[in-house]
């Protein structure tokens, strides 16, 4: 192969890699802020589904890509609405509501999603770009947006007063309480972020990165976007990067199916798929236990006051 | 009055002689339910002096101070700030006066940075947070009032002391006039009071008022100008000035008063030495020395009342001895054995009880049944375990037995513990922890929050045991139920056994002394 | 909570008084809602008779009057079930479907009782699975005898259960770390361990993604194995495992309510630090809970393995998430869950056929969230309060009142 062949076969697996991980990069940054509020939300899969269904059905029958979009983030935000209420003003337990909104997303985008199973998919509008030719002007902008989304989000987590606010009320609640800040609002605010955020990484699964409406589009991507935020520390521009490594790995068994790279190729290797598979997996579990330790875990970022309901008066944070 | 306020506005403060108030707190009544924590309460503090408020547990400062610091609103009373009526409603009202609290516990926190604290809750900057500019700032008022601090540091990084400079820097940033202090050297070390009353005195020059809620009376009288005392919600002495005041003048204004020996009892018969204390040290949660070298001895068929504001090292002393804590040197030894987090508790469990002072957190569990909290100590034997499950029938007679020897209050022994009044409860923990005949009793805070009714009994309960013998450490807020319960009482403060005294006879004022960091002999 | 726009606050106390009954009624309520608010979705969905499918649900799930009538008549006289009918069919079905479901709920009732996150149980019975598998393909001849097989394939899948549920369990126990992504990411771990071994591994068959059909001996007895001296048994694939179920929610029940272990247990799961001043070890009961949950989990995938009769790339995931449910639903009581279980097994059986699929979930979804809701409400009081200047702020719980 030539050296040009090679860069280009680099080009479109890392292109590839940033279109697999755009998805999983909204949802992550939409999960990194609600639990910098302290509300863990394990409903991202269910919010994701009605996202990615959502916004396919409305694309269907309004032609436009953009809505579509729109409509995907709304339904996410919806029934992250539904899960702000119950752990926020109930004060019921995060993780129990999480998994409802699971089952509540999978069920919902699944019934209401069978007309729309295999039904055609928004056309690919090519554009032509230095060094990967031909690719998708959608795939493009969806690129994008995550690559100006991240250190947006950064920076105003970081730089901004809301964005001090926030970190304030996940890692000493009663404290941001005392000095004004409505603890309630605030986590209202995010958690409902965080479904917006998610419902678009599903409608971009379903219009954009992967085009498509089948029932459990988004196979278990859910589930990855709550470990990538530990993954990530809780930090948007690690999100960008873990997101996209984990693209890399999704799309890698596809990738390597070219008999050119005989060694690590999984054509010749399905079972280095399978094992890779797991790897992100492995990888939270393993910085789970490096963090356990509490000076790492300062450093690590975990919110201190993550998954505990806020109580005014009551002792702790 | 407004004819001097306009003259000192016209011609400044520093012209006239005569002292002007920065504010003025008339006639304050605060109520909580079962205590009259304020009983119109008269205080009022001068522009630039460092004014103390003392007093002992449940004598009312903190309270009046959270009314000022506007986190209470008074049933009945007013604020004046520069002779305007205020009324506030939340902390920031009472910031928008210029009047900021410091309180014990800080709400700073701990994994951002000095500047993101201090600038947290503002209205300006209202969007982009410029925290090099904030970082000039803090730096900037630091340094007026000759305060070191790096406004980068993250705050689990800095030292107690440089965190309380954080809090008082936070207020100062917010325009506070008035700083209001409560205990503030509580968590420091020698070192850092130096400096904090250095930075005290810099900040009265300036024009700046200090309210100081304090107990000791040492200090009281180094950085006071004067002095307020309150007792059980009343004033006992208003501004008086500290220079002239003697520390046994004030610690009589601190207790002094006809104790109410509530409980009539006989006199005790003392047997052998049950626990023996040697040279007791430790470390609170903090890192920092709570007891330091406490030795005493207990004997079986007597009441030791461990005396002290709260915060001394009662609460390390008693985990210690109950092995929830470790000490870092010295020895106690139950009978012949030593009391270490890893003795077979389960064992000693049987001889010694424990009253916790958090009956919740610690002492039940709170959806089993009064029954199965009644075998807490007792499910691994005979005969209420059998073989490997518990025999209900045994729970059901032995909760019967005790709810009836007890008088608990509960529909049935099945019910939830939780929904039992804070008195059952304790009768309760009592019922669990002396039904064994305990050799030696801990109790701490036992009548906590609970109506004169309850009180009684467990008063009762606690005499009982001592004249069946048991060896009583009897640790309480309360001076009065010390002074009626205790046969011998020991003082604390500072982690130390400052004073140890048969109550029979003691002086009341000595003790005051003694609670306020003053060593009296006898 | 301050809302704007009123004057007024929501003000949250614990109910003092609390009866039993309440857990009941609010459980009853959650799938009643359930049902109610699917009812809407169906009609969203296009169906226009959304009771007539609530109708062949139970149906198919649970069977007619007509059904049981005409079994228990076969069954007495021993004779065919009648041409037309279903007889036993539908609620052997059902049995089928809850005996995993059974296991799963235990193993969350145990967990949650000490207040552990156990969300890996689809991990622990893939695992379960996977290793009964290899007791029945690999490990023992294909013609030992039937109960030395099932009995060493239940062994492998409570072994292998325990183990992988208590790692989780350890980590907890000695680095305390958060058991809930542990247990859900060894989930996924363990869906590739499977696939590994099934698909593209050293189990498959030829490129189908299967191990092939067990040999006789490691497959449950299915009650139409004596169709031949009990006609109306025919077809029904009921087997005993629902038996295991039922036994170990009785044990369970027995461990819980009466056993000194299931005081530990208790007192552990309400306050901690009361355990710990009872002298009850925390880490040795993290361990052991942990891995028991697991392990029956795990036995719930032997369970499945045995009654599929193969081990496939397309293994049932999801039922350690209805687990959960389940443990909910049946307020952490085991005897409960026997009745929960076989309930959402009929619910599954009944889905099957319907369109569209995802009832089940979403269904599952809303019970869980109604129930959640309920709980709520019956645990603390809700009141609507009017800010009046001296109720702004709140008096402090306990009297460390200066």
């Amino acid at each position: 192969m030539s050296n040009n062949d090679l860069i280009a076969l680099a080009a479109t697996i890392i292109f590839g890699a940033l279109v697999s991980g755009s998805p999983l990069l909204f949802a992550t940054l939409g999960e990194i802020l609600s639990e910098r509020a302290g509300v863990m939300n394990l409903g991202i899969e269910g919010m994701m589904l009605v996202g990615a269904m959502g916004g396919f059905a409305v694309w269907f029958h309004t032609g436009n890509t953009f809505l579509g979009l729109l409509a995907g983030m709304i339904f996410g935000g919806l029934l992250a609405l539904l899960h702000a209420f119950i752990t926020v003003s109930l004060r019921a337990d995060q993780v129990v509501s999480g998994l409802a909104v699971t089952f509540l997303g999978t069920g919902l985008s699944s019934i209401l999603g069978a007309p729309y199973v295999g039904k055609a998919v928004p056309q690919p509008i090519p554009v032509i770009v230095p060094l990967l030719d031909r690719i998708e002007l959608q795939q493009l902008i969806m690129v994008l947006i995550g690559l100006v989304l991240a250190p947006a989000i950064w920076y105003y987590l970081n730089r901004t007063r809301p964005g001090l606010n926030l970190r304030s009320v996940g890692e000493y609640p009663s404290a941001a309480d005392s000095l004004g800040i409505n603890v309630y609002r605030t986590r209202y605010m995010y958690v409902i972020f965080g479904g917006l955020m998610s419902g678009l990484g599903g409608a971009a699964m379903s219009l954009v990165s992967d085009p498509g409406w089948v029932d459990g589009k988004t196979s278990g991507l859910g589930w990855i976007a709550v470990g990538l935020v530990i993954f990530a520390s809780w930090d948007p521009l690690r999100g960008l990067w873990v997101s996209y490594f984990f693209g890399l790995l999704r799309r890698l068994p596809l990738d390597l199916q070219n008999p050119a790279l005989p060694l690590i190729s999984t054509a010749n290797n399905p079972q280095l798929g399978r094992i890779m598979d797991m790897l992100p997996y492995l990888a939270t579990i393993f910085i789970l236990i490096l963090g356990s330790r509490e000076a790492m875990r300062k450093r690590m970022g975990a919110p201190a006051a993550l998954g505990t309901p806020y109580i005014r008066g009551e002792r702790g944070l | 009055m407004p004819c001097s306020n306009l003259i000192d506005r016209f011609l400044g403060s520093g012209f006239m002689s005569e002292p002007q108030n920065a504010f003025e707190m008339h006639d304050i009544v605060k109520r909580f339910p079962g205590v009259l924590a304020n009983d119109h309460v008269n205080f009022s503090a001068q522009v630039g002096e460092v004014h103390a408020l003392l007093g002992e547990n449940g004598a009312g400062k903190s309270t009046l101070m959270n009314v000022l610091g506007g986190l209470y609103m008074p049933e009945a009373g007013g604020i004046y700030v520069g002779g305007q009526k205020a009324s506030f409603h939340s902390p920031q009202d009472a910031i928008a006066h210029g009047i900021g609290m410091v309180h014990q516990h800080f709400m700073l926190v701990p994994s951002h940075s000095v500047a993101e604290n201090i600038v947290l809750g503002l209205n300006r900057p209202r969007f982009f947070l410029n925290l090099s500019q904030v970082e000039e700032q803090v730096i900037a008022l630091a340094e007026q009032y000759d305060m070191k601090v790096n406004p980068r540091a993250r705050i689990w990084e800095l030292s107690v002391g440089e965190q309380q400079r954080v809090e008082v820097l936070k207020m100062l940033f917010r325009g506070a006039k008035v700083l209001i202090m409560d205990e503030p050297t509580a968590v420091l070390t020698p070192q850092e009071v130096d400096s904090l009353f250095h930075t005290l005195r810099d900040m009265t020059r300036q024009g700046h008022t200090i309210v100081f809620i304090s107990h000791k009376l040492d200090e009281v009288v180094a950085i006071a100008d004067r002095v307020t005392v309150l007792r059980r919600g009343k004033v006992t002495a208003a501004g008086e000035s500290a220079k002239g005041a003697t520390k046994a003048k004030l610690a009589k204004l601190m207790v002094g008063r006809e104790v109410l020996f509530r409980v009539v009892k006989k006199k005790a018969q003392p047997g052998d030495v049950v626990l023996s204390a040697n040279g007791l040290t430790t470390n609170n949660d903090r890192g920092l020395p709570a007891l330091r070298n406490v030795s005493f001895q207990l004997r079986a068929g007597e009441i030791l009342g461990v005396a002290g504001v709260a915060g001394n090292g009662q609460r390390e002393l008693a985990e210690v001895l109950t092995g929830l804590r470790r000490m870092t040197s010295g020895t106690a030894k139950f009978g012949s054995d030593l009391l270490d987090p890893s003795t077979h508790w389960q064992e000693i469990g049987q001889r010694l009880a424990h009253i916790p002072e958090d009956r919740a957190a610690f002492g039940s569990v709170p959806s089993l049944s009064v029954a199965e909290n009644l075998i807490l100590k007792s499910f691994n034997r005979g005969p209420i375990a059998a073989g490997w499950s518990i025999n209900s029938t045994a729970v059901h007679q032995n909760a019967v037995r005790l709810v009836d020897e007890y008088q608990v209050a509960t529909p049935t022994v099945e019910t939830p513990v939780r929904m039992l009044s804070g008195g059952n409860l304790q009768k309760t923990i009592l019922a669990r922890e002396t039904s064994g005949h305990p050799g030696l009793m801990i109790a701490v805070h036992p009548t906590r929050g609970l109506d004169v009714g309850a009180t009684e009994s467990v008063h009762k309960i606690l005499i009982d045991q001592r004249d069946a013998g048991a060896a009583i450490l009897l640790i309480s807020e309360d001076l009065d139920e010390l002074l009626s319960l205790s046969d011998r009482l020991a003082v604390m403060y500072e982690g130390q056994i400052i004073g140890e005294m048969p109550t029979e006879g003691a002086d009341i004022q000595k003790i005051g002394l003694m609670m306020a960091g003053t060593k009296v002999e006898g | 909570m301050n809302l704007p726009w009123k004057s007024y606050r929501l003000r949250i106390e614990t109910r003092a008084d609390n009866p039993g009954w309440m857990g009941v009624v609010s459980s009853i309520l959650g799938v009643i809602l359930a049902l109610v608010v699917g009812g809407f979705v169906l009609r969203a969905a296009g169906a226009n008779d959304p009771i007539g499918t609530y109708r062949e649900i139970f149906k198919e799930g649970f069977g007619t009057l007509k059904d049981w009538q005409a079994g228990i008549f076969a069954l007495l006289t021993n004779t065919d079930c009648p041409k037309g009918l279903l007889c036993f069919g539908p609620i052997s079905d059902t049995f089928v479907k809850a005996s995993p479901i059974l296991l799963t709920g235990l193993a969350c009732i145990l967990a949650f009782r000490m207040k552990l996150w156990n969300i890996g149980a689809d991990g622990q019975m893939f695992m379960g699975a996977w290793a009964a598998t290899g007791v029945a393909v690999f490990l023992l001849p294909k013609d030992t005898d039937r109960t030395v097989m099932l009995t060493t394939m239940v062994l492998a899948g409570l072994i292998a259960g325990f183990i992988y549920g208590a790692i989780p369990g350890l980590l907890k126990a000695w680095l305390n770390i958060n058991e809930i992504i542990i247990t859900l990411m060894l989930n996924y771990v363990a869906y590739k361990w499977l696939e590994y071994f099934v698909v593209v591994g050293p189990w498959s068959i030829g490129n189908f993604e299967s191990t092939g059909r067990f040999a006789p001996s490691a497959t449950w007895p299915r009650l139409t194995e004596y169709s031949k001296s009990i006609p109306v048994l025919a077809g029904l694939t009921a087997h005993p495992g629902i038996f295991l179920g039922v036994i170990a929610a009785i044990i369970l029940a027995w461990i819980i309510y009466r056993s000194r272990w299931g005081y530990e247990i208790r007192v552990i799961g309400d306050n901690p630090k009361a355990a710990r001043y009872a002298g009850i070890s925390l880490a040795r009961n993290i361990f052991l809970v942990m891995g028991i949950s697991g392990a029956l989990a795990g036995l719930a995938g032997m369970n499945e393995v045995a009654a599929l009769r193969e081990l496939t790339g397309h293994f049932q995931r999801g039922y350690g998430f209805t687990g959960v449910i389940v443990a909910w639903l049946a307020r952490l009581n085991p005897l409960a869950a026997i009745l929960v279980a076989i309930l959402f097994g009929g619910l599954l059986v009944g889905t099957q056929l319907i369109q569209p699929q995802g009832i089940a979930s979403m269904l599952q979804g809303v019970i869980l969230f109604v129930v959640v809701g309920t709980e709520l409400l019956f645990r603390y009081r809700f009141r609507l309060e009017k800010i009046t200047p001296s109720a702004v702020t709140s008096a402090p719980e306990s009297s460390n009142v200066k």
